[in-house]
């Protein structure tokens, strides 16, 4: 089995690699860091013409980083870019498209108000006599680039009459509008129907056949296996290996996305749990989700993982009365519920640590000792008044709890670190007296050392008799803390595991939906 | 809050840096009696001003309190005509019913249409004055048709001070209450904090946001039988454009466009910035075109030292822009 975990493996003399023609574009070395964050660490990618390479790994290997790195959205921190072997620096997202590289992106930007050759030529449009848009000529150099991917619309058609397919079709003619070597695509095939799926292939063996050299990011092992001529590993912003697609199989691939040692170690955790808290039976929305069942005991951590857009996180927000469900059942201590917005949910005991706490979590105009009594100021009124006195000494207990460092409790949240800011909103939530936490990508962007302190405050939690709900897409995490796992796949609960079923292997299986008997037919 | 404490602070040493400036040259202006009839005739201003900040701290606007008051004033003068013998408490109890129905009005549309607050305030405002020409036939209602007990109402005096004074007086002391003392006034700095986030913790953001324009339409349709009792005059466009005036009082007075930011007293000292600038310019012989001009230029400066405030509370991230600063 072909795995390199070093990318000095790569200039030792190789037969296979030595007769390889020179990548059209490699990334030699490249490390990007943020402020407290290392995205990308040494990594390596070759991309080679009439070529398709997989880009494999899970959430947060740094797969997205590598597309910013190589459209020129960020400049790498060390390392080169080679284009044809020759270094070269992409000063803007400009320069990169100048140099052929161009990418489809999950969410394209297009605009609704404008004709698909509109669409198409944004920016870099035809230009003819005192530099005024050519429109003959951007209307045959639509119509032309449409063909050649085999779609035909019209040029002049408006986009916001045209199906999701079609202005997919659109994205993809806008990234070939410009001379491209390189396409980039960055799960492509996450919005598209079973048909359209297909169609996206023939397109990509159309540009395989040009001549293009292709980088495909995706989570679908099948298709994968289908298109791709080549892969590369990733994983925690490290290349892992790469090889022709031929030399490996699932097993191979599942074992380097998720590699083997757990990197710390998580709070030991009692196995007992008490009665069942939460029950939720044939959940359903009409788009986001289906026929989602499962209960939860006092003190038990419930981890739910799936990839990016499982829907893991909508069932939560529908849980926590954000959304309205379709269908199906809640019940808290044995009642019935009807939960039909957040105050309802919160009074029925059921709360919700949103993912993107700055968006949805943190209101950083306000003192921090309103943050954490706004949604407890039921309890700490009376006839109506607040009473300051007991507000404050509410927020103080719940802060001490945390061990939130402030100055006082009388300053803007604003002015809080982001950690710090975290302790607020889950001092917030606490401040309820809740039975339920739902806990939505807990250590998401924040460093080991606070990640360790969150877990062990989840299993302090658990342990005080709350039932916890923990959304992650951390296998380690999942693994480490929970008692049971949920695993999503597209809306839909793929398997439900405790005790020996928790491995990685089996969660990377059901969240990206390897069938058994695709396994056996590879090995 | 020591940056909102200051920037009151600083409005209102601004405020008696310009009443010593004029002092030096007219010393009348800044007599005791002078000053008193100068908050009287920015009551009005306050009335509405402390209505528009609610609005706007919820991340809305309230384009449609001149027109609320303006048709709460001809209604209430009607009645008068109509019944002369309906006593002053009556009628100020439907003016205030009045303005509260049309605030709600507002506030449903937001809410429940989700339609963009400038645009709905901007049609009830159009549709407002559109109904008082139609009562009225475009028609004045005079000061002989009006009984004098509705015209007296605003101008009897209780320790000195009149009764204009005394309802802005009393009302700013209970924004100040609902504000920080209030569920909702919490709601309304939530909401407009970070909208998405009160969602998450159990605030109907539509619920607040209309019960922030019953509140505005309420206070404007006190305004309006006020307004109108005072003048002694009623007709399609009296306080015609007075809304902006609103809005100035309020971003004056540190109130964040954006929303979630700002204070009862600064929406308070806004209003008489603008109407010591109004009373004063006539007395100094200044004439009304830089009256615009200079409440113009508070307004741009009182937004840009806003932004600038605001800016300072994010993180330096580049060395060299550290020392810059």
């Amino acid at each position: 089995m072909l795995m390199q975990t070093d990318t000095r493996a790569d200039t030792r003399p190789d037969p296979a690699v030595m007769a390889r023609p020179t990548p059209v574009l490699a990334l030699d070395g490249i490390t990007k860091t943020f402020p407290g964050v290392r995205a990308l660490s040494n990594v390596t990618l070759k991309l080679y013409a009439g070529e398709v390479t997989a880009l494999v790994g899970e959430n947060g290997a740094g797969k997205s980083t590598v597309v910013k790195t190589l459209t020129g959205i960020y400049q790498p921190s060390a390392g080169r870019i080679l284009l044809d072997g020759k270094e070269i620096r992409f000063a803007s997202a400009q320069a990169a498209a100048d140099a052929g590289i161009t990418a489809i992106h999950q969410e394209t930007v297009l605009f609704d108000e404008l004709s698909v050759a509109e669409n198409i030529f944004l920016g870099h449009a035809p230009r003819g006599r005192f530099g005024l848009i050519d429109w003959a000529q951007t209307h045959a150099r639509a119509r032309e680039i449409l063909q050649g991917i085999g779609s035909d619309l019209a040029p002049t058609a408006r986009l916001r009459d045209l199906g999701i397919a079609s202005k997919h079709m659109v994205a993809i003619a806008r990234a070939l509008s410009i001379d491209a070597r390189v396409v980039i695509m960055d799960e492509p095939t996450a919005a598209l129907s079973h048909k359209e799926i297909h169609e996206l292939y023939e397109l990509v063996d159309t540009l395989k056949a040009q001549g293009k050299a292709i980088l495909f990011i995706s989570h679908k092992f099948d298709e994968i296996f289908r298109i791709a001529d080549n892969y590369t590993v990733f994983r925690d912003g490290q290349f892992i290996g790469d090889g022709r697609i031929e030399d490996t199989d699932n097993d191979a691939l599942v074992q380097m996305m998720v590699g083997r040692e757990v990197a710390h170690v998580f709070p030991k955790r009692s196995p007992s749990h008490g009665d069942d808290v939460l029950s939720v039976t044939d959940y359903s929305h009409p788009t986001e989700f289906e026929d989602i069942s499962f209960s939860l005991k006092q003190g038990e951590i419930l981890g739910f993982y799936g990839l990016v857009g499982a829907g893991r996180s909508e069932v939560m927000q529908s849980l926590f009365g954000i959304t309205r469900p379709s269908g199906g059942a809640i019940r808290i201590d044995g009642a019935a519920q009807q939960i039909r917005s957040p105050a309802e949910a919160i009074a029925a005991g059921i709360v919700y640590v949103p993912e993107d706490r700055g968006h949805q979590g943190a209101i950083t105009a306000l003192p921090i000792f309103q943050n954490v009594t706004l949604p407890s100021l039921g309890r700490t009124s009376r006839r109506g008044f607040l009473r300051l006195a007991e507000e404050f000494a509410l927020a103080r207990q719940y802060c001490e709890r945390l061990e939130l460092r402030a100055a006082s409790l009388d300053t803007e949240l604003g002015t809080l670190s982001g950690g710090n800011q975290q302790k607020v909103v889950i001092a917030k939530w606490l401040a309820t007296q809740p039975r339920v936490i739902i806990l939505d990508e807990p250590t998401k962007g924040i460093d080991i050392g606070s990640k360790a302190a969150v877990h062990d405050f989840m299993a302090e939690l658990a342990a005080q008799g709350l039932a916890v709900i923990m959304v992650s897409s951390e296998i380690p995490e999942v693994l480490g803390m929970s008692d049971r796992i949920i695993v999503m796949r597209e809306g839909r609960m793929a398997a439900e595991l405790s005790g020996d079923e928790m491995t990685p292997e089996t969660l990377v299986r059901h969240a990206a939906g390897i069938t058994q008997a695709l396994t056996e037919t590879r090995t | 809050m020591s940056i909102l404490k200051a920037r009151e602070t600083i409005l209102a040493g601004a405020i008696l840096a310009l009443l010593l400036l004029i002092a030096t040259r007219f010393p009348a202006f800044v007599s005791p009696g002078n000053l008193a009839a100068v908050f009287n005739d920015t009551s009005p201003l306050i009335l509405l001003a402390l209505g528009q900040m609610v609005v706007i701290l919820t991340k809305c606007i309230d384009l449609s309190v001149a027109a609320n008051l303006a048709l709460t004033g001809m209604c209430t003068a009607m009645l008068n005509i109509a019944f002369p013998g309906l006593p002053v408490a009556a009628l100020l109890l439907i003016a205030v019913a009045l303005g509260t129905v049309m605030g709600m009005i507002n506030g449903l549309l937001v809410w429940k249409l989700d339609i963009p607050s400038i645009v709905v305030t901007l049609g009830t405002m159009t549709i407002f004055r559109g109904i008082i020409f139609l009562i009225s036939e475009g028609k004045w209602v005079n000061s002989h048709e009006m009984s004098d007990a509705f015209k007296a109402f605003p101008r009897a005096e209780l320790l000195g001070l009149p009764m204009l004074s005394w309802i802005a007086i009393v009302t700013v002391a209970a924004f100040f209450v609902l504000m920080t003392r209030t569920a909702l006034g919490r709601a309304v700095y939530a909401v407009g904090g970070n909208p998405n986030a009160a969602v998450y913790t159990g605030i109907d953001v539509g619920r607040t946001r209309f019960a922030a324009y019953t509140i505005s339409g309420a206070l404007a349709g006190l305004t309006g039988y006020l307004w109108v009792s005072r003048y002694a005059v009623a007709y399609v466009d009296i306080a015609g454009g007075f809304e902006l005036d609103t809005v100035a009082a309020a971003v004056i007075g540190g109130v964040s466009i954006a929303g979630g930011i700002g204070s009862v007293a600064g929406a308070v000292l806004g209003a008489l910035f603008l109407g010591v600038i109004k009373n004063a310019l006539p007395v100094v012989g200044i004439s009304p075109f830089w009256q615009l001009a200079i409440s113009g230029a508070a307004i741009i400066l009182a937004v840009a030292f806003n932004a600038k405030a605001g800016k300072t509370k994010g993180r330096i991230i580049l060395r060299k822009a550290e020392t810059a600063a």
